[in-house]
């Protein structure tokens, strides 16, 4: 093996570090020596809409709220497939017919179950 | 320091000479970043100086932030409800180090039409520090890009250290501004009196 043509690639490294590094310290270096820090409790804060947060973001969901993600996630993959169907209906042959009914049966019972779970009638989740 | 006949002989010969405070001046000046911030009516004259014809990209000040901990310039464009005062305050002291205010507008350096009514603040520079004030109802684009050419000079006479330096470079100057709250008649407190400090109003003889 070759060592020293390894070595072009260890320098090309080191520069492209302190390249990289230069700006940054000159930077600190720029504010050490000219501009003190000036922090306080509005500029800290997260939020930066102008106003006040509420609360904090630590809040808990319920674990039925997964039930929402499914039934987005069905109702989001029936309209993706449907259109397409719909446009190529006339052309389609009696198999691939078949094939996407039998798609929408598979969709149709996770509503199925979603309703006999009680999850599309009317109550408070989040 | 190099004396000023020398420096202008020197440019003549096609040398170009400088300070570390007029680099860092010339720098600052011709890259003022504004807060994307609209309040009334003025904004629609903020945004045309924005577009093509009046073109605010030639100063360097077309990069419009719409998040203040990017921003270097507010541009308090329309009128300051009182309601809208402490969330201007907020997002002032939100904007980092340094920064500048231009207040724009009848309403912004005075409360305008509305100076008598109850929910009008009567001008932003009872809050913040207002470096350029803008009258007009609306001013119009070039009314603001001279504000901005106004606000490039001044940036280019502040000093890196000793008296006159930038307010960012002074570590005994504020960095926040006290937000006011809601009292039960009008914003608490109603200005800031470090701030605002208007002359007494005497009667003519």
């Amino acid at each position: 093996m070759n060592v020293g043509s390894y070595f072009f690639l260890a320098l090309f490294a080191v520069a492209g570090v302190v390249f990289a590094l230069t700006p940054l310290a000159l930077a600190w270096l720029w504010a050490r020596a000219f501009s003190p820090r000036k922090s306080g409790p509005s500029k800290n804060a997260n939020y930066e809409c102008g106003l006040d947060s509420q609360a904090t973001g630590w809040v808990q969901f319920q674990s039925e709220y997964y039930l929402y993600g499914i039934v987005f996630l069905i109702f989001d993959v029936e309209t993706v497939f449907l259109l397409p169907f719909a446009a190529a209906f006339k052309g389609l042959s009696a198999g691939a017919c078949a094939a996407m009914l039998v798609f929408i049966l598979l969709l149709v019972e996770g509503l199925v179950w979603l309703c006999v779970k009680g999850v599309v009638a009317q109550r408070r989740l989040v | 320091m190099m004396d000023e006949e020398l420096r202008s002989e020197l440019s003549r010969q096609g040398v170009v000479t400088t300070t570390l405070e007029e680099l860092y001046n010339w720098g600052r000046k011709n890259s003022i970043w504004p807060l994307q911030f609209g309040l009334a009516c003025c904004a629609i004259e903020m945004i045309a100086t924005s577009m093509a014809r009046f073109d605010i990209a030639r100063f360097g000040a077309e990069v419009f932030r719409p998040s203040p901990r990017q921003a270097d310039l507010m541009i308090v464009a329309g009128t300051v409800t009182k309601k809208m005062a402490p969330q201007i305050v907020r997002l002032y002291n939100q904007m980092p180090e340094p920064k500048y205010v231009i207040a724009m507008g009848a309403c912004a350096i005075s409360g305008g039409p509305f100076k008598e009514g109850y929910n009008v603040l009567k001008g932003i520079d009872r809050y913040i520090p207002v470096d350029v004030h803008i009258p007009g109802c609306p001013p119009r684009p070039e009314a603001l890009l001279q504000a901005l050419m106004t606000l490039q000079e001044k940036i280019d006479r502040q000093h890196l250290t000793g008296e006159g330096r930038a307010r960012h470079l002074d570590a005994d100057a504020p960095g926040e501004w006290p937000i006011p709250e809601f009292g039960k008649h009008d914003l608490e407190p109603p200005s800031n009196p470090a701030l605002w400090q208007p002359p007494p109003m005497t009667r003519a003889e």
